[in-house]
């Protein structure tokens, strides 16, 4: 998948950042305001986003290592016990626990949400670049069924999408990725716009460069960083979105373990057992603010 | 709070006491390798009513030294020790709020880009408004008629009308007087220039240059003019300072310092300004190998028009331009902005079509050229660009740069290629290192040189240079020309040299077309167009041409 691929280069260059500059720190370390400058360089607000995502991963990876509990099998007579030693988030009204729920919902919610940027990406940029690079009617004709796409609530569309389908975690993950091509297709169209623009892309036509060399070598690489900071950025909304489907019932069926399932099936107990909605709703908020987060440094990177 | 010194008005008897002067200032930018020192030591003196010239490369400091006499140092900048004194009052230390007691009314600036110096959202009377309306001078009437009076004082055909329109409607040289009223209109004893012609035409600039000079001796105000350019330097300062890394090289009256030199570096700078060094030789060994006819380009009544605001509107950026380029030789086109200059060469290269006209180079007809055949043909025609950093793909090593054009025909073994990539990059005079860096680890000349090295990569016939030396530094812009001759003798390569230089074609072109909205005006071999200019524009666009006027004190001649 190559949303999936690029966030893993971005990774790996975000650590050699990291390693550089404190490297860079310990060779002189002269004043305290250098060891600061240090410190804010890291930027632990970064840090913290890329562990937090780390560890959504892992968990969608790997759920067997962080807990030991069945997320669909319940305990009798264990139903809404508290957060306890036994039960760090305590369990739902079936008996189950909670912790484990959350740590399995991860894989679904994350692979839903990395299907929709996927569908958003591959479609949505593969539409801008062929707008951008192609002109005249041909954009025209593209850009104006973006619009309309763009002009029809978000939501609404995905819904309709879903229904048509059918429910289930993957088609409300295509539904939300439908919504966001109008979005990806803009961006990508605006700049392969700029790009094409520019002096060195003049200069390999006139070097006698093909058009499909020319957009391989230069347009596409340079037009796509932008699109990629993007897609991080998407990612952590299409979490959000999946989770709202879920949540309205038209995501994973009941005894899959879900984020907005999760939130929606502790509703009902909100009053007895607080935890079963707020630690789920915590978990999204969080998984999200560290795609931003982490969106908004390769957007930065690239400048 | 009111400066607590008095600092005279600008009056014309020339005391001795300096408006300004600098004593061992040292500046320093904190950056990501730490604090860095840029100016060094710098001393100088500015006395009442006199022009001294601040002359420098990019990266000489002239700039910072200005701002920091100013007070408008970047963010991390920060004046590390030395004292600026105005008319006597060390102003160092000052903080921004008491600075602004002084800026405008005792110290103002003419900035460099008059695109973004103004605020596109008010208009050109508010602006100079501003700056009385910050001093209070007077009430609102007094202050409007003041307006009118600066604006129509530097120049401004209709004052009332200019006061009332946005800075879009003005052409660049509008603006750059608009930014003078506002610098003139306190009087101040003190004006900084910072490159203030820079980016204007050549007429323009003199005039904008004579303008400075005569409000400067209708108001005895004193003058530090920033500039890169020696000949503006040489023709409009007093003394001149000269920069280098930081450290002045030398100073003194400028006679002095244009006919003795004393530093080596001056030496240089002297040698490699186009308007000032001799008249090269350079074409005079050249005359001799032009007997055989033998066209490379020829254009015959070339005619571009272009669409504007919808279909209707025709606007006809080239007009009835012929002219026809020896084998081997160099064929200047010049002109001022919007002259047609560009579109003229891009039509020759084939990158659009002409409205009618013929073009033929190297025997082919470009006019008629499509798809497969258009692509084969810029094996023979090949354009370097202005700007060596919007040119090259960023993410692209040098090597991968220069090797591009090689694999877009006729398969090449990659030994081959490479062999080929290492031999044109000697042939430019760039290390083989350079290979696996990217552009941007790559200085300005450097770049110029990996986009001839591109161009060349495919033999081609003939090269056009689209203002191709304009954005770099005098020494760098001598050593390119240098390249670029020694290219031609090598490879027997044409040149079609764009340029609104006219000091630089004067160095390098066998013949010339001199073109004015799109219209050509003049033409033929330069020697003849420059002693007999066909058309008052080329006297005009001759005279222009700074560095002139202390003509007697040049070394070289």
């Amino acid at each position: 998948m190559t949303g999936l691929n690029a966030i893993g280069r971005s990774l790996l260059r975000d650590d050699a950042d990291i390693v550089k500059s404190s490297s860079a720190g310990k060779r002189r370390i002269s004043s305290g305001a250098r060891w600061l400058k240090t410190l804010i360089s890291i930027q632990p607000g970064l840090m913290l986003a890329w562990f937090v995502m780390a560890v959504v991963v892992l968990w969608a990876l790997f759920p067997q290592w962080f807990t030991s509990y069945s997320p669909t099998v319940g305990v009798a007579r264990q139903q809404l016990r508290a957060p306890s030693a036994e039960h760090w988030l305590g369990t739902d009204a079936l008996g189950r626990d909670l912790l484990a729920r959350i740590i399995h919902g991860a894989g679904n919610s994350l692979s839903g949400a990395f299907v929709a940027v996927g569908v958003g990406l591959v479609l949505g940029t593969t539409l801008g670049i062929v707008a951008g690079s192609a002109r005249g009617r041909i954009d025209g004709a593209i850009m104006r069924g973006v619009d309309v796409l763009l002009s029809i609530p978000q939501l609404l569309l995905s819904l309709s999408i879903v229904i048509l389908l059918g429910f289930g975690i993957l088609n409300a993950a295509i539904a939300v990725g439908v919504t966001s091509i109008a979005s990806f297709a803009r961006l990508a169209r605006s700049e392969v716009v700029r790009v094409r623009a520019s002096d060195y892309v003049e200069a390999a036509f006139g070097s006698g460069g093909t058009f499909s060399r020319v957009l391989w070598r230069h347009i596409l690489p340079n037009s796509l960083t932008s699109v990629i900071a993007f897609a991080a950025l998407q990612l952590g909304w299409a979490i959000l979105t999946i989770s709202t489907l879920g949540f309205l019932g038209y995501g994973a069926p009941p005894p899959t373990p879900e984020w907005g399932l999760l939130i929606a099936e502790g509703r009902n107990y909100i009053a007895r057992a607080w935890w079963l909605t707020t630690v789920p709703g915590l978990v999204v908020i969080l998984t999200v603010l560290s795609a931003n987060r982490i969106s908004q440094s390769l957007g930065k990177n690239k400048a | 709070m009111t400066a607590a010194i008095s600092i005279e008005p600008a009056s014309t008897d020339v005391s001795n006491t300096p408006v300004l002067e600098i004593s061992n200032l040292a500046v320093g930018y904190r950056g990501g390798e730490g604090f860095q020192r840029v100016v060094h030591e710098v001393s100088l003196r500015v006395r009442p009513g006199e022009v001294v010239a601040l002359v420098g490369e990019s990266g000489s400091g002239k700039t910072t030294t200005a701002q920091a006499v100013i007070g408008l140092l970047a963010e991390n900048g920060r004046l590390e020790s030395g004292a600026v004194r105005l008319n006597g009052t060390d102003i160092a230390g000052w903080s921004p709020k008491r600075l602004d007691t002084i800026r405008g009314s005792k110290i103002s600036l003419i900035p460099q880009d008059p695109t973004s110096s103004l605020n596109p959202v008010r208009t050109i009377g508010d602006q100079v408004a501003e700056v009385l309306q910050i001093h209070r001078q007077g009430s609102r009437k007094q202050i409007d008629a003041r307006v009118i009076e600066l604006l129509a004082r530097v120049g401004l055909s209709e004052p009332e009308l200019r006061a009332r329109q946005y800075p879009h409607e003005l052409s660049g040289g509008m603006r750059q007087r608009v930014l003078i009223a506002i610098a003139i209109a306190l009087r101040p004893a003190l004006i900084i220039a910072d490159e203030p012609t820079s980016a204007l035409d050549v007429t323009v600039q003199k005039r904008i240059l004579d303008l400075i000079d005569e409000l400067r001796r209708e108001y005895g105000t004193a003058v530090l003019l920033v500039t890169h350019d020696l000949g503006v330097a040489a023709d409009r300062a007093n003394h001149i300072v000269v920069l280098k890394g930081g450290r002045i090289q030398e100073q003194g009256p400028t006679a002095d310092v244009l006919g003795s030199p004393r530093s080596e570096y001056t030496r240089k700078l002297l040698a490699d300004a186009p308007s000032l060094g001799k008249v090269r030789s350079i074409h005079r060994t050249r005359s001799t190998r032009t007997g055989a006819s033998d066209d490379a380009v020829v254009v015959e009544n070339l005619v571009q028009d272009f669409s504007v605001g919808g279909r209707r509107e025709i606007f006809r950026a080239v007009d009835d331009v012929s002219f026809t380029v020896q084998r081997g030789t160099t064929h200047a086109i010049v002109g001022e902005s919007g002259s047609g200059k560009t579109t003229t060469a891009r039509s020759i290269v084939g990158f659009q079509k002409p409205s009618s006209g013929r073009i033929r180079v190297d025997g082919i007809d470009v006019t008629n050229l499509r798809g497969e055949d258009l692509r084969r043909f810029r094996r023979t025609i090949q354009l370097v660009y202005q700007n060596p950093f919007a040119s090259l793909d960023p993410r692209q090593t040098i090597f991968q740069i220069v090797e591009e054009p090689l694999l877009n025909f006729d398969p090449v073994p990659r030994e081959d290629r490479a062999k080929k990539v290492h031999a044109i990059l000697d042939r430019v005079g760039l290390p083989q290192s350079t290979l696996t860096r990217k552009p941007h680890a790559l200085s300005g000349g450097q770049r110029q040189r990996v986009a001839i090295a591109r161009a060349l990569v495919l033999d081609p016939q003939v090269l056009v240079l689209d203002e191709a030396v304009s954005a770099l530094d005098v020494t760098v812009q001598a050593q390119i020309l240098a390249l670029l001759d020694e290219l031609q003798q090598a490879l027997g390569l044409t040149y079609l040299f764009i340029s609104h230089d006219l000091a630089v074609v004067r160095q390098i072109s066998d013949t010339v077309s001199v073109l004015r909205d799109g219209r050509q005006v003049d033409g033929g071999r330069v020697e003849d167009v420059f002693r007999n200019p066909g058309s008052a524009y080329t006297r005009e666009l001759i005279s222009a041409i700074p560095g002139q006027r202390n003509a007697s004190l040049r070394p070289f001649q």
